[in-house]
């Protein structure tokens, strides 16, 4: 019984760490379709954020997570968006090309800054007993986090009449153009608000993956495949394809060892994408949230 | 006036070769001492100590006034921990550099990469890191720690004072699959157990599966083959959910690259890991050797066993050539062959003429404050692993790696 609480408990954590690093892609490549391939880094770049403002300015650890580190992000992400991105919007290889240029300087940036060595913190809340088992309490802030996170993308796309002009200039920008919207400032609050979630998650990842420059590769390609599996719906495929993949490599790693559990994750995909090819919520969810 | 692209190609080759040709005027008569690690990447925190004990170590003997009455220069190639760079490098450093001994390799995934290139091109080539023993290559010395100077002493050690039933984490590639196997060895002599032995690739990060798999097992205590900065999140993940005081963990790489450092006191403390080395150690040689590189790098934080057994592989380099007096490989090899000793921050290392292992002290040590306290000293253990199937003088031409059979 103990045991099955830890296993739902190890699931769950796992859906919550891969909406986490996912829900800033979900909104620049699901609405914009920009594929930022600088994701892996701008994570990063949360992570350096919190444990700098932590660790040199002495700022507590939850404001560094919750508030610096995203906000931070999210004013590099608007200098991005007006000298790289705006100009390449449309042009999908481009844009690939130059975000894969921005990932590498990134990387050497943060070589150059910090070093290569992995800097971490240590991670703010203890261990909780269930039974006989262990667990880590700060997993439990990891799920909550992903929650409101995912509330919270909900809440502005659905109630606000900003995320309804959001939702509308990315469907037709002229239009929006023709109502009186400057499209190009809504694109790049978009950017900017994706930027900031990527930041987010890294500062909430920080304590417990340690952060070093190369560790963007870690996130991006499980961002992608969640992403793209997902399909266009931001929350609703979010939430789905974090679930699914969670899910399997949980139980696949529980039965098996964490190579298994990471090679089922890309065999679910592989299956997932050749019988939905337009993602799960492109099937179910068709033209919801 | 047009350029073909015949014409252009002349032209480049010419220009190509009296390029080359000052380059090898002015260091014809240095002595050219290729280095090769990994210096950037999840590996660096290995490397980097290492490079700069090549460096202190050349630097010293050129002080000193050089080897054979010439300067050593000092090629440094950086592998970037990608494993496909060692071979394309050491080709280089044996075809356009024409070094005249290389030291580097950390992951014996590396090792076992160049290991064969450099044979083939007859380049003496020392491998100077804590690794799985075994290899039985005339061409190569390693003076590292092998199993049998350190599972062999920390397996029964663990096992008396926290209990028989061990559960294994372990790199997955050849390094931590035959540690895994020395370790089911030892433990069983020891009477104790290996009741799981889980393998995680270089680049998982994530334990809190594992954690629980640990947990449900109920091991009397955890021994980490984990290897790079990606695997030292299991001691992060260990201690946020408690396990670090419920559970005892040693581990045969932890420290290696000063990950005591990098963790905090209260996730660090209490592991246990056996070396050759402690900064902490009360030992003339070792003080010597702290002094002399916080004099030339400012501090001594990143030092760590495996940059002190790099330095003593150049030391003793150096002896060979000087016994030999002539940078021939097959004369440095058997002055090397005749039992060398230098006594450097590991104390005193004597090269084992039959395996081109080495004999040294070895410490018990517990992590403490960040600090490798030493619980227990061990003088002068030989690479009894390898001396039981490694024979050089009886077999020079093998060029095996031999591994523990279960």
């Amino acid at each position: 019984m103990d045991l099955a609480v830890v296993v739902v408990y190890e699931i769950l954590y796992t859906i919550a760490f891969l909406a986490l690093i996912s829900a800033g892609l979900a909104v620049v490549f699901g609405m914009m379709r920009v594929v930022n391939l600088a994701h892996g880094e701008f994570i990063l770049l949360g992570g350096y954020t919190a444990i700098v403002a932590h660790n040199n300015l002495g700022i507590n650890l939850f404001v560094s997570m919750l508030v610096i580190a995203p906000v931070v992000v999210a004013v590099f992400g608007v200098v991005i968006e007006r000298l790289i991105v705006r100009f390449l919007y449309g042009r999908l290889i481009n844009t690939m090309l130059a975000t894969w240029g921005l990932s590498l300087a990134m990387i050497g940036s943060f070589s150059l800054i910090f070093g290569t060595t992995t800097t971490s913190v240590k991670a703010p809340i203890g261990s909780i007993s269930v039974g006989a088992f262990n667990i880590s309490g700060y997993n439990i802030f990891i799920i909550a986090s992903a929650i409101g996170v995912i509330a919270l993308i909900f809440a502005i796309l659905r109630f606000t009449r900003a995320g309804l002009v959001a939702r509308g200039a990315m469907q037709n920008a002229d239009m929006a153009t023709a109502f009186g919207y400057d499209a190009s400032r809504i694109y790049m609050a978009t950017f900017a608000a994706g930027a900031a979630l990527a930041g987010l998650a890294g500062g909430i990842l920080a304590p417990l993956v340690g952060i070093g420059p190369n560790a963007g590769s870690l996130y991006i390609a499980k961002a992608f495949i969640t992403v793209i599996s997902g399909g266009a719906s931001v929350v609703s495929g979010l939430i789905t394809s974090s679930g699914f993949f969670g899910f399997v490599t949980q139980i696949v790693t529980f039965l098996t060892n964490s190579v298994i559990g990471e090679l089922g994750l890309l065999v679910a995909a592989i299956i997932l994408l050749r019988l939905l090819p337009t993602g799960i919520s492109g099937r179910f969810f068709k033209n919801r949230l | 006036m047009t350029i073909n692209r015949r014409q252009f190609m002349q032209g480049a080759t010419a220009a190509g070769a009296f390029a080359t040709i000052p380059s090898v005027a002015q260091s014809a008569d240095t002595i050219k001492f290729g280095s090769i690690l990994d210096t950037s990447g999840i590996f660096e925190a290995y490397g980097k100590p290492m490079e700069k004990t090549h460096q202190l170590a050349v630097e010293e003997i050129n002080a000193a006034g050089g080897l054979l009455g010439r300067q050593i220069e000092m090629i440094p190639y950086d592998t970037q921990s990608n494993m496909a760079l060692y071979t394309q490098y050491a080709r280089r450093m044996t075809r356009r550099d024409k070094v005249d001994v290389i030291h580097g390799g950390i992951l014996s995934a590396s090792r076992e990469a160049i290991r064969p290139t450099l044979r083939k091109a007859k380049t003496l080539y020392f491998y100077n890191t804590t690794y799985e023993g075994g290899v039985c290559d005339r061409n190569v010395f390693c003076t590292g720690t092998t199993p049998a100077q350190q599972s062999a002493i920390l397996v029964p050690e663990t096992i008396k004072k926290w209990g028989k039933k061990i559960y294994v984490l372990a790199a997955d590639y050849n390094y931590g699959q035959i540690t895994t196997n020395w370790i089911r060895h030892y433990a069983k002599n020891a009477g104790g157990d290996v009741i799981q032995a889980d393998f995680f690739p270089l680049n998982v990060s994530d334990f809190g599966s594992t954690i629980a798999k640990i947990q449900k097992a109920k091991p009397d205590m955890v021994m980490a083959v984990l290897v790079g900065a990606a695997h030292l999140s299991f001691y992060r993940q260990w201690a946020a959910a408690g396990m670090n005081r419920k559970i005892p963990v040693a581990s045969t790489t932890m420290s290696s690259g000063n990950d005591h450092r990098i963790l905090t006191a209260s996730e660090g403390d209490g592991i246990m890991v056996c070396q050759s080395f402690s900064p902490e150690a009360d030992i003339p040689s070792v003080k010597t050797f702290l002094t002399a590189y916080k004099k030339r790098f400012g501090n001594t934080d990143d030092i760590h066993e495996i940059a002190a057994s790099s330095y003593d592989g150049v030391r003793l380099w150096a002896e060979g050539v000087k016994k030999a007096g002539t940078l021939d490989r097959m004369k440095v090899i058997e002055a090397l062959e005749t039992g060398i000793s230098y006594t450097g921050p590991t104390g005193k290392v004597t090269i084992d003429p039959k395996t081109h292992h080495v004999t040294h002290d070895m410490h018990l040590i517990e992590i403490k404050n960040q600090k490798l306290n030493v619980i227990k000293s061990y003088s002068q253990i030989p690479p009894s692993d390898t001396q039981a199937v490694c024979d050089l003088q009886k077999n020079p031409d093998d060029t095996k790696q031999y591994e523990i059979k279960i």
